[in-house]
């Protein structure tokens, strides 16, 4: 006789050992950037290309400063997330330990670069 | 027990599925695999797009270099690539919430959904370079 349920024996066995849980941070974070994306392309747009002064002013903003902030968490987490899986699939042993740590500070630096840019920008 | 080595002299060779030597190229697996494409190659656009952002934060020596960089037509050339790839990645990430809720699976709709990710996102490349 079996004590365990099939859910409890099941847990845990898929490939990544966390379910779903990759599968489900991957489509919330995209909802989201789906929605701030367009808007924040059309706002770096049309701040690229202009002088200093004007590119401060424009990223002092605190809508075009919250929306860059939240891409930069959200969708730096959903790089390193996304390329994770990529390193996953194509290697394997030390090779793919140092990837994903690779792209995992690759994709940290760059938010708290951003940020730290933001900060002296809009405060 | 007795293991058996990769190196054993029994072993076959045998090619693996999918034969993509073989394979003939379809349109959901390209327009898939673009996907990762995309996805990854934006991180190209982003490092440009934040060393621009962070030197406007510091010095006007440090923005002259990154602006002259990201208005030169090397940075054109990027930030026109991560237009394209926004807006590819963008529809495809929003045939896969359709694909995970359960529909447009079979291969009709596929290879539609496919066509639209590809006219799509260059139609709205173009928008954007127009409007931006």
């Amino acid at each position: 006789m079996r004590y365990l349920t099939p859910r409890k024996r099941a847990i845990g066995k898929g490939s990544a050992h966390t379910g779903t849980h990759h599968h489900w941070s991957m489509t919330m974070s995209s909802v989201a950037l789906a929605f701030m994306v367009p808007t924040w392309m059309y706002l770096f747009g049309s701040a690229l290309g202009q002088s200093r002064v004007d590119v401060v002013a424009a990223f002092s903003h605190p809508f075009t400063a919250i929306l860059t902030a939240l891409i930069l968490v959200i969708g730096m987490r959903h790089f390193a997330m996304g390329a994770t899986m990529m390193i996953e699939d194509y290697s394997r042993g030390t090779a793919r330990k140092v990837l994903v740590m690779f792209v995992t500070a690759l994709a940290t630096v760059i938010a708290a670069t951003g940020l730290y840019a933001l900060i002296r920008i809009a405060l | 027990m007795a293991e058996v080595k990769s190196s054993s002299p029994r072993r076959v060779e045998r090619p693996l599925s999918p034969h993509l030597q073989i394979y003939r190229p379809q349109l959901t697996a390209i327009t898939s695999v673009l996907t990762r494409i995309t996805g990854n190659a934006l991180i190209v656009g982003v490092v440009l797009a934040v060393w621009w952002l962070a030197a406007a934060a510091i010095s006007d020596d440090a923005f002259a270099l990154a602006n002259a960089v990201s208005t030169s037509w090397f940075g054109d050339l990027v930030f026109l690539c991560s237009a394209w790839a926004v807006w590819y990645h963008y529809l495809a990430g929003l045939r896969h919430l359709y694909f995970d809720a359960g529909h447009g699976l079979d291969i009709p709709t596929a290879e539609k959904l496919a066509w639209g990710m590809i006219i799509g996102s260059v139609v709205l490349t173009v928008l954007t370079a127009i409007i931006v």
